[in-house]
């Protein structure tokens, strides 16, 4: 299987303060990975190391087989695309906030490009004018989504989207993860706290806790974990 | 006004020594402070300049602009510790401002290039264009704090550090501005500028202090938009290293 980001024995650090160790592994190319493990557990760092928002202090990081040092930040944050779990709006409309990808490499979204966008990621048409600010909270995600799809990035890194979300959110966006991979053949990282959605959406599945990997394989493996502190964490999460 | 006169003036300090003792208000020593520094800057300005004046030497008016730019870096360097050179970066943009505003008085012989008017002139360009760079500063550290999530959003969607920024600078430029266009916007209906008011005790005519006055905030138009974005310019970089990653603070 071919990686799409590969992590070779990585570490960050804050101020001398170990956030990850010793990282290696690898989301694999055209798969959904999901990532789970306590708050504060580095899941989120982890993502921005993939597309350069953070550097590690050691370590490698390959994207498509190519040294994260030898891409250009731009034209892989552009490939690398993130959903940030605050999913930010910059002031102004829905069609604003989706035309900004396009606007910073002073191109412009036509309406009919926002509208199949809006429903590609299953929102009416009639949100294009709606002011960002007015939306619900999974609106806002889904705006998000389809924002972070307008460069047509191969991996896409999703922070905990749908924490905040209700039962039938949580469900058209679990739907739109599935089917934003199977479309568009999009490799997917997704942090979610929800162990039940990470075994359900995932192929793949990493656990993390206190800045490692203690478990990583298929998804599967979470329903009989072998590893104590998995065992311990699954325990608690699905009570 | 006689240093007689002068004494006898000293009555408008002893009302408030008297207020703030009977009221409680506990400001007693400060007002003294503040009367003993004034009575001491000033005098020592004011023969400074006397000295200055009839020497008519464009060293000495060099010094003392410098001095001045010197002082206010100093003063606004405090707002923007946040920023990796920033004192340099504020001196550059006061030098700048200062050479920009009294090229063109100057060149166009607007005023003469005598001490009497470089110096006070050069005293209102910097000290405005210190009041701005705090401003600016001021504005520019709380909006990127308040927006942090914004910057990285369009970083991580291929923006480069100038677009990721570009909200919150327009908006600190904007903000820092601002009280001086207002200012300008009431000026006269209530309270007439300090330096016209000078100008016309001294014995000017209103219409020639005017003049002067209308000068002054002209100038200080300029300072004031020029300060900002500059040093908008000259502080967004270092926010940023050269992965485009936003630098934690
Ligand atoms: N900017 C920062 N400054 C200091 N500590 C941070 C910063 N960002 C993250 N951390 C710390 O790094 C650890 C991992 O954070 P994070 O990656 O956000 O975890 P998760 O997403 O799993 O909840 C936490 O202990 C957090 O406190
Ligand atoms: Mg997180």
């Amino acid at each position: 299987m071919k990686s799409a980001i590969q992590f070779n024995d990585v570490y960050y650090r804050i101020d001398n303060l170990p956030i990850l160790k010793q990282i290696t592994g690898s989301f694999y190319e055209g798969e959904i990975t999901t990532l789970v493990g306590p708050s504060g557990a580095g899941k989120t760092t982890l993502l921005k190391l993939c597309n350069r928002l953070l550097s590690p202090q050691s370590g490698d990081i390959y994207i498509n087989g190519k040294d994260i040092r030898d891409w250009d930040p731009i034209e892989l944050r552009r490939n690398v695309g993130m959903a940030l779990q605050s999913a930010p709006m910059i002031d102004g409309s829905v069609e604003q906030n989706l035309a900004l990808p396009l606007e910073l490499q002073g191109k412009h979204l036509s309406e009919h490009q926002a509208k199949d966008l809006l429903k590609d990621v299953g929102l009416s048409a009639e949100l294009l004018q709606r002011n960002s600010k007015e939306l619900s909270g999974g609106q806002r995600q889904k705006v998000s989504i389809a924002r972070t799809l307008v460069n047509r990035p191969q991996i896409l890194l999703l922070d905990e989207i749908t924490s905040s979300l209700d039962q039938v959110s949580q469900k058209e966006i679990e739907e739109l993860i599935i089917k934003i991979n199977r479309k568009f053949g999009v490799t997917i990282v997704w942090i979610t706290h929800n162990l039940q959605q990470a075994v359900d959406v995932g192929t793949y599945t990493w656990v993390m806790m206190a800045g490692e990997i203690i478990e990583a394989g298929k998804s599967d493996l979470l329903r009989s974990p072998s590893n104590d502190r998995v065992k311990q964490f699954v325990k608690g999460e699905w009570g | 006004m006689s240093l007689t006169a002068l004494s006898i003036s000293l009555i408008f300090v002893l009302i408030p020594f008297i207020l703030s003792k009977t009221f409680n208000l506990g400001l007693e020593k400060d007002t003294i402070i503040a009367v003993v520094r004034s009575i001491i800057q000033l005098f020592v300005v004011g023969y400074v300049l006397k000295f200055v004046f009839e020497s008519e030497s464009i060293v000495y008016i060099l010094l003392m602009v410098g001095v001045m730019i010197a002082a206010a870096t100093q003063n606004a360097r405090k707002k923007g510790a946040a920023i990796k050179g920033i004192t340099w970066k504020i001196a550059v943009t006061l030098i700048f401002i200062e050479v920009l505003t009294q090229a063109i008085l100057l060149g166009f012989q607007i005023t003469p290039h005598t001490a009497q008017y470089i110096i006070p002139i050069s005293g209102m360009v910097v000290g405005n264009g210190m009041v701005l760079a705090i401003l600016f500063l001021n504005r520019f550290i709380a909006e990127t704090a308040a927006h942090q999530d914004q910057t990285e959003l369009i970083l991580s969607l291929g923006g480069t550090p100038k677009q990721a920024i570009h909200r919150q600078l327009i908006a600190a430029i904007k903000a820092s501005m601002i009280p001086t266009i207002e200012s300008q916007k009431t000026i006269g209906l209530v309270q007439l500028p300090g330096m016209m008011s000078g100008q016309i005790i001294a014995g000017a005519s209103p219409i020639q202090a005017v003049q002067f006055q209308l000068l002054v905030l002209f100038l200080l138009l300029t300072a004031a938009a020029v300060t900002s974005i500059m040093l908008g310019f000259l502080s967004y970089p270092t926010l940023f290293n050269k992965q485009m990653q936003l630098m934690r603070r």
